[in-house]
């Protein structure tokens, strides 16, 4: 148990970090890098809640794909690959003001609500559970995913092909 | 391991990612920060599945991650688009929808 | 022997399991027309005979292997009665005389024996023995831990149908290639003519309701492909479309009811629902609701009054077509759909214990409506169409008065002779290229002698005179009715005199107007007009030879199913033989009960029927002949002379109106005013909300800006001007400024404070 909130505590850092850098750096570039760092903690995070498909999926999916997916969107936007000055709105406090108070009252609600609740120890969920899920109990929703994925590729190409 | 420990990093997750789509102008940018509201969700239904040993919170955390997917490929195509007719991506330029 | 060596392994029982090698594999029936399909679009064109050949060679494999099935299930039902006289003398059953009186008495349904068997089968040990149909289901999907299995369910019923369409798909087949011989979709229509038979032979193996839906769409999708075969003609397309949309609001009574069964009885299975149904396991008015949805669909697909307006009009696609509409294909599915599920309907409008339900009375009306229509068509194939209509009555009314079996036959016996008489019609029409009976026929016998002699052969067995085919399903029909209580007859499920009555009057009517059919196209004086090349001939080998099949046929049917008490001594056992072959003995079909038939009945209506036939003929063979051989109707008829028959027929011309009923008031009733509606709403209600808004907020603003302005230079209060001016620059600016950080900004704070709020107040 120590050692996984050892682990715990060391990937959460991690994440607020990279996160903060994400949405604070000026560059780019960096953000997406910082990005992959925060993905890859997730994916840490979902493997110490033993999630392990899940947290495989995430690596494949969110970094292999959706991470490289936004540089090309960077490289097509022809954003500079330097720092950029004109990243943020003028005005970053309200913003800052509006998410620290969501953080207070969601963090008060939560810790009011789930404050000893202990998750279980041994609880290890396999890949052929979930596909034994997916493909039993969840095969309309797995059916309408697929054709939403297959809308969103052709809506993506229609919407930015060139006329 | 408590699952409020879960809960509160999803939770401080979520809120960088909120002050990230207010507070950047570059479209890229925002979209970003909407990856980061989708992960804090994904490590809530995680977490909730884990809690309550119900093996559906992964099975939403595996539809979020398609349709996360897919929300980046419509995404930035949006973008682009607007790069194309504006030559910026500076959403702070954006206000056709002004009343 | 396979059958009976499985049931001596399982001991006794009251249900053998039917098995053999072709009944298992029917599902290669409808899967050999749809390769077919396949290989016509793809290579078609390519070929010899461009796509026919892939067409007929399917269709014959597929026939000769119905014809295997009939075989097969013959020799079940053949083992499944041995094996009952086994058991009798095994038991030395006491009461075997009982059981011999009972057969010639009143032979009660076998479903009755069996539950009668079942409970008794120790003491008693007498009575047939049921035969398990043929099931062989896989999963299909599952989800949500419901199974959904596609798989093949073949009885007596399920074969024979699959003997009827093969048979007739194969000899429209054969005429197609020449009828249709130039045509510019030539291959087309190949394709589409496999792959309706192949849905059609895929709806009638079905063995859950879901499979039933596919097929009965796919057979709707056929349709409406061939009825609009030569669609560059609006008339085809719009008969198209009509035939498509009509049976769009039957199909949604399928959905409904078919849904109210699956939900009620938690299985697709078409056994398991028919079993939940006869056993009660569904309440009543569940039944009767879903009995009722079913009835919508039947009266589309069926062509029943109201609904059958679309039938007439799908004349309109190639003769061969309408012949494989009108007999095999897609008007039977409705019926064979009502047969399949009888269950469901036996309990839903508790068939056996009343004297009227909605089925019975679709079916009577259908039956005499459409057979007045037939009077006035000038159009050989029109007439013909709602000679269909009208014989498709006598099947839904016999299926609502009980009479299952005489329905099944009818069905059977119809399919011949009315694809004789369409592909007649077709011959004809090949030769004078039109089908305008009044215009361009008239003394064709001459023209056509094998077309002439195999259409009035058909002719006959339609009108039901003894000894041809007609004759018996529709005396076995009269008799199911039960209404016969002058008659002498016993038995029957309930006393339905009217459908009695009805289907007598329509036996007349039926008469009458394929006399003036067969007058108007074979007799008087050719009235066409040949274009110079010479007088119309006889049609060719492709043509003449599967309509002699069918005259065969229309002849010879009849006697497979004689009733009981027709012949006796030794020759008694060639009774009732279709009956006793095609009507499942086994738990999922109603105890229905059978009527005994009546020497007095079949007289009578015999003599009604040759009441129409001379009166018609007196009518045309006399007085209109007399007046002149090219006259088509008496000039001063009853039409002119009296009012009230004038009246009728404008009425009976204009089809009851039926078609103005819907186009004109409900189709363009709801059509202008919902669109209109829409319209106005989208225009006058959003849009103008939106501008309203907008354009008050500027005008309220300017109002507000010079009235500042104005004050000021009054000098009047100028503090508060500036402050008004300050809000309204500051709300227009701050909420309106098309921002979508700052939409998104106001957003996040306020589901803040609210769920803030939630927390310290709740």
């Amino acid at each position: 148990m120590v050692a996984q909130n050892v682990f715990f505590g060391i990937i959460a850092l991690i994440m607020i970090y990279s996160a903060l850098k994400v949405v604070t750096t000026k560059n780019v570039v960096h953000a997406a890098l910082w990005l992959v760092a925060l993905l890859a903690g997730v994916a840490g995070q979902f493997l110490l809640l033993g999630a392990e498909f899940v947290g495989v999926t995430q690596i494949l999916v969110y970094i292999g794909a959706v991470v490289v997916l936004l540089l090309f969107g960077v490289m097509l936007t022809k954003a500079s690959l330097g720092d950029e000055a004109d990243l943020n709105m003028p005005n970053k406090t309200i913003p800052a003001v509006i998410a620290t108070l969501m953080f207070g009252v969601m963090s008060y609600a939560l810790i009011d609500t789930f404050r000893d609740a202990e998750l279980p120890r041994e609880s290890v969920t396999n890949a052929a559970a979930v596909s034994d899920s997916i493909f039993a109990d969840y095969i309309v929703p797995f059916e309408a995913v697929s054709v939403l994925l297959l809308a969103a590729l052709i809506g993506a190409v229609v919407v930015a092909r060139k006329e | 391991m408590l699952l409020v420990q879960f809960l509160l990093l999803s939770s401080l997750l979520f809120c960088i990612g909120i002050y990230g789509v207010l507070a950047r102008k570059n479209g890229v940018m925002v979209l970003m920060s909407i990856e980061l509201i989708l992960n804090a969700v994904n490590i809530n239904l995680v977490a909730f599945g884990t809690m309550t040993s119900n093996i559906a919170g992964e099975v939403f955390a595996l539809f979020v991650i398609a349709i996360a997917a897919a929300e980046v490929g419509v995404g930035l195509a949006i973008v682009l688009l607007i790069f194309r007719n504006k030559n910026s991506v500076d959403l702070s330029s954006i206000d056709s929808m002004k009343g | 022997m396979t059958a009976f060596s499985i049931f001596a392994a399982e001991g006794p029982t009251s249900l053998i399991q039917a098995g053999g090698w072709f009944l298992e594999k029917a599902w290669i029936i409808p899967a050999l027309p749809a390769i077919s399909f396949v290989l016509i679009l793809f290579f078609g064109k390519r070929m010899k005979y461009k796509g026919a050949e892939f067409g007929i060679v399917s269709i014959a494999v597929a026939f000769i292997f119905a014809i295997c099935c009939v075989g097969q299930w013959i020799g079940q039902v053949n083992n499944a009665d041995n094996h009952s006289e086994h058991k009798q003398e095994q038991h030395h059953a006491i009461n075997e005389e009982t059981a011999k009186s009972d057969s010639s008495d009143i032979e009660l349904a076998s479903g009755k024996d069996l539950t009668v068997l079942v409970a008794a089968e120790e003491d008693k040990g007498h009575g047939s023995v049921g035969i398990k149909p043929v099931v062989e289901r896989f999963t299909w999907w599952e989800n949500g831990g419901r199974t959904f299995t596609v798989g093949i369910m073949v009885d007596g019923l399920a074969v024979m149908m699959l003997f009827v369409v093969t048979a007739i798909s194969l000899l429209v087949h054969i005429y197609s290639t020449e009828y249709v011989a130039g045509d510019r979709r030539y291959t087309h229509y190949f394709a589409f003519l496999s792959l309706f038979s192949s849905s059609m032979l895929f709806f009638v193996i079905s063995e859950n309701i879901l499979q039933t839906i596919v097929g009965w769409e796919l057979v709707g999708v056929c349709s409406f492909a061939l009825i609009g075969h030569w669609w560059e003609e609006k008339p085809n397309s719009d008969a198209a479309l009509k035939a498509f949309l009509t049976n769009r609001v039957g199909d949604m009574g399928l959905l409904v009811g078919m849904i109210i069964l699956f939900w009620s009885s938690g299985s697709w299975s078409i056994i398991d629902i028919n079993n939940a149904a006869i056993n009660h396991e569904i309440g009543h008015s569940t039944l009767l609701i879903a009995s009722l949805c079913l009835t919508a669909a039947v009266m589309s697909k069926s062509g029943q009054f109201i609904l059958h307006t679309w039938l007439p009009d799908a004349m309109a696609g190639p003769t061969p077509v309408s012949a494989l509409i009108h007999a095999a294909t897609m008007v039977v599915a409705g019926i064979y759909m009502v047969a399949r599920l009888y269950g469901v309907f036996f309990e839903g409008y508790d068939i056996a214990g009343s004297s009227f339900n909605i089925l019975a009375l679709v079916g009577s009306v259908t039956l005499v409506g459409a057979g007045l229509l037939a009077f006035v068509q000038d159009d050989i194939k029109k007439v013909l169409a709602y000679s269909t209509v009208s014989q498709l009555g006598y099947m839904v009314m016999a299926l609502g008065v009980g009479a299952w079996t005489a329905a099944v036959f009818h069905l059977f016996t119809h399919a011949f002779f009315k694809a004789g008489l369409f592909l007649g019609a077709g011959s004809v029409s090949h030769s004078v290229h039109s089908f305008d009976m009044k215009k361009s026929m008239g003394g064709m016998r001459k023209f056509m002698p094998t077309t002439y002699k195999t259409f009035v052969v058909c002719t006959i067995a339609l009108m039901g005179l003894p000894p041809l085919a007609g004759f018996w399903s529709k005396d076995e029909i009269l008799v199911g009715t039960g209404g016969w209580g002058l008659f002498g007859g016993t038995g029957g499920n309930g006393t339905y005199t009217f459908a009695l009555v009805m289907g007598i009057i329509g036996a007349a009517l039926t008469c009458a107007y394929m006399t003036r059919v067969i007058y108007l196209t074979f007799f008087g004086e050719f009235r066409g007009d040949t274009h110079g090349h010479g007088d119309p001939h006889e049609s060719g080998k492709r043509i003449t030879i599967p309509l002699i099949i069918l005259a065969v046929m229309a002849t010879g049917a009849g006697f497979l199913n004689l009733p009981v008490g027709f012949l006796s001594g030794s020759k008694a056992g060639w009774q009732e033989r279709f009956g006793h072959y095609v009507e499942p003995v086994a738990t999922y079909f109603p105890p229905i009960a059978h009527g005994t038939p009546s020497w007095s009945l079949a007289i009578f209506s015999t003599v009604v029927a040759l009441i129409g036939v001379s009166a018609a003929a007196y009518y045309f063979f006399v007085k209109v002949n007399a007046q002149s051989p090219a006259a088509t109707e008496l000039t001063n008829g009853p039409t002119e002379k009296n009012k009230v028959a004038k009246a009728g027929h404008t009425l009976l011309k204009q089809k009851y109106y039926l078609d103005h009923l819907y186009t004109d008031i409900i189709a363009n009733g709801t059509k202008g005013p919902v669109a209109d509606a829409v319209y106005w709403t989208n225009q006058k209600g959003i849009d103008e909300a939106v501008n309203q808004v907008g354009k008050q907020t500027t005008r309220a603003a300017t109002f507000v800006y010079e009235t500042i302005d104005q004050n000021m230079v009054d000098g009047v209060v100028n503090l508060s001007g500036r402050a008004s001016e300050g809000l309204g620059e500051t709300t227009r600016t701050i909420i309106q400024r098309g921002k979508v950080h700052q939409y998104a900004a106001i957003m996040f704070a306020a589901t803040t404070i609210l769920a803030g709020l939630l927390i310290v107040f709740v």
